[in-house]
């Protein structure tokens, strides 16, 4: 490895400090004594408790880990079998089209897509709430999901299921017993993708949430215009704590994992 | 004994296990398959060869169910298979690229295809263990297939699709990973297996030395078209064309045209200053005809003196030696500019060499020695 010189090791600490800096105040200062947010009085842990004591926060808690969990799940099962088609389809009319419409709401403006769905909401007479904000985020995490399987299905080789078949299996099951196993650690890196932008999307929430139902995003928001709290600070660090955890673990499946799958396919694949 | 001779093919009542009639296959506007026929009998080891993109693997792929034929029919059995899918035929196949399922273990592998025909648990087991032990894997079922060397996923595979004991097994250049001495000791173990368990074996592959050694039969196939079907002595010793006799072994091929003399003798004339060549054929040519001799290197006698007996007799001097330790192989060449390659075994071991490079030699072959076919 060579050797940071001056120059770099400066550019690395401030960049690292810029990017890094504004959450380790906000971590530091959730283990603030005091009540008021810029004044440190010493250690304590007294606003997580008094988190687990607030309903408001506890019900917006509840209602984003349900659409996270329920989100996730759907995006990942559309997700992957749209990267099914995609990869594996071959030539079929419109086929560039529908991959560039897979891929559209990636780069769509957040307030575009929490527009739209608010107004399909209206029209067809959904009452906002748990079931809109799920259907929302199933919505624009699927794309993610289908990126990052299509990347994998892209290097599978195809013989295996053909090896399947012949051995006798239905298509269903040369896909359970055969593909999915082999393409599950992208799988499960999409869901935790999904999982995670679920948890923190505040834009397309806001649009589709109703006053029945709250993520903890827009109560976070909502109760920052109030002034910042300390337990806004407490749950600040909990939510990065739990993005930061999924994040790392996604990619860490998808290299691992991944790279050694590969590497054993390609060692029985080849000779 | 003539029944001991395993020849259906000249069994006119014989019933042919798999029969392509005028099968045709297009992708797109490129035709891989065109119009063949076919019969492979029951118990053959039969033998697809020809060049890389000559529509083996098609053939193949079109036995075990993964393309359909554009035209005709395949039958197994005498059934048309073409509304069969994959999964319910009789027939498994041996991938080019093994598809082992990485995932499993050389066990599950091999017990895949007996758990979807719902077998009870003791028979899957049993026979997973018959088929480890028939390619000697025993030690290793419970390995990854990423932990086994290119050999023994080879056989691997082989035992996966053997396991079923489908009626026809198809094998795509089952060898074409591994080195020379496996590829022989496993050509061998093929053929044991085979007389084994009487399944009927389809082996596609490129190397000619490889079809000769395990098959029954060969086609040899050229742009999607079988060219020649049959014994590997016949499509050695009797080739019906120049494109067959050129693929498969060593040969010289002279160009020239025919005159008939006596009844089945011919004589070619090549080169203006040459002597023409006799050689005796079944085929009928006229006066004038083109045509080529193919004579293999092994059946032409090279020598210091000029042969008394010799019916074809040339002088040439002495070109290029190939030595193969076993047999060397000399290209003498022709006042003309032709070529043509001579052999001789190594009989005794560092002997001085007769003939080097630039020694005036004569070739010698009888009238039977060389094939005379169409130019
Ligand atoms: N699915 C396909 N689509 C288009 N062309 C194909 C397809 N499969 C094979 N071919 C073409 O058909 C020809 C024969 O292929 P193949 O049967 O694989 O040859 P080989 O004798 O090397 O096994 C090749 O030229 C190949 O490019
Ligand atoms: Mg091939």
């Amino acid at each position: 490895m060579r050797r940071l010189t001056w120059f770099n090791t400066t550019s690395l600490t401030l960049g690292f400090a810029f990017l890094y800096l504004p959450m380790i105040i906000l971590i530091v200062y959730s283990f603030n004594k005091s009540e008021l947010v810029t004044v440190w009085a010493g250690f304590s842990t007294r606003w997580y408790g008094e988190l687990l004591e607030n309903d408001a926060f506890l019900d917006a808690a509840w209602v984003t880990l349900q659409v996270a969990v329920v989100s996730s799940t759907v995006a990942t099962v559309l997700g992957t079998l749209a990267a099914l088609v995609l990869v594996r389809a071959g030539r079929f009319i419109g086929r560039t089209l529908f991959s560039g419409m897979i891929y559209a709401p990636l780069v769509m403006p957040e307030v575009i897509t929490g527009l739209s769905l608010l107004l399909l909401f209206i029209g067809i007479g959904l009452d906002r709430g748990v079931l809109t904000i799920i259907l929302a985020h199933t919505t624009f995490s699927m794309c993610y999901v289908s990126v990052v399987v299509s990347s994998r299905l892209v290097s599978f080789d195809r013989s295996l299921e053909e090896a399947a078949l012949d051995l006798g299996c239905s298509t269903v099951q040369a896909f359970r017993l055969v593909t999915l196993p082999i393409i599950s650690p992208a799988v499960i890196s999409g869901w935790l993708l999904a999982f995670t932008l679920s948890l923190d999307d505040l834009v397309i929430a806001s649009f589709t949430a109703g006053p029945s139902a709250t993520t903890l995003p827009i109560k976070i928001w909502s109760s920052i215009r109030l002034g910042v709290s300390p337990e806004i600070n407490a749950l600040s660090t909990i939510l990065i704590g739990i993005v930061a955890v999924g994040v790392i673990s996604a990619s860490l499946i998808t290299k691992s994992a991944s790279l050694r799958q590969q590497a054993e396919e390609r060692a029985a694949v080849k000779a | 004994m003539p029944e001991t001779v395993f020849e259906p093919w000249n069994d006119p009542d014989a019933e042919p296990l798999i029969r392509f009639r005028n099968v045709t296959k297009r992708f797109g506007d490129f035709t891989a398959i065109d119009n063949q026929t076919l019969d492979i009998y029951e118990k053959e080891f039969f033998a697809l060869l020809g060049p890389s993109g000559c529509g083996k693997t098609t053939m193949m792929r079109m036995l075990a169910g993964f393309e359909t034929p554009t035209e005709g029919t395949i039958e197994l059995s005498g059934q048309d298979i073409a509304p069969i899918p994959p999964n319910k035929r009789a027939v498994n196949m041996m991938f080019q690229s093994y598809a082992l399922f990485p995932h499993l273990s050389v066990w599950e592998n091999i017990a895949f295809g007996l758990k979807r025909d719902r077998m009870d648990k003791d028979s899957i087991a049993a026979r997973v263990e018959e088929m480890l032990k028939l390619t000697r894997l025993e030690k290793f079922a419970r390995r990854k297939p990423h932990q086994i060397s290119g050999g023994q996923r080879q056989r691997v595979a082989l035992a996966r699709s053997l396991a079923k004991a489908p009626k026809l097994l198809l094998l795509d250049e089952p060898m074409g990973a591994l080195d020379a001495k496996l590829r022989q000791d496993t050509q061998f173990e093929l053929m044991d297996i085979q007389e084994k368990t009487g399944t009927t074996f389809v082996i596609v592959t490129h190397d000619q030395e490889e079809a000769m050694t395990v098959a029954s039969r060969v086609a040899v196939m050229d742009h999607g078209r079988i060219v020649q079907a049959d014994t590997p002595a016949r499509i050695y010793e009797d080739p019906e064309s120049v494109y067959v006799a050129d693929f498969i072994g060593d040969v010289t091929i002279i160009e020239g045209t025919a005159q008939p003399r006596r009844e089945g003798f011919y004589e070619m004339t090549f080169a203006e200053a040459q002597p023409g060549i006799s050689a005796q054929s079944e085929r009928k040519f006229t006066a004038g005809q083109a045509c080529a001799l193919a004579i293999r290197p092994e059946k032409v006698v090279i020598s210091a003196e000029k042969p008394e007996n010799g019916v074809n007799a040339l002088k040439g001097t002495i070109l290029d030696i190939a030595y193969l330790g076993n047999i060397s192989t000399y290209h003498v060449e022709l006042p003309g500019g032709q070529v043509i390659k001579a052999q001789t075994t190594n009989t005794r071991r560092l002997s001085r060499r007769n003939f080097t490079w630039e020694d005036e030699v004569w070739l010698s072959w009888s009238e039977t020695a060389g094939v005379l076919l169409e130019g």
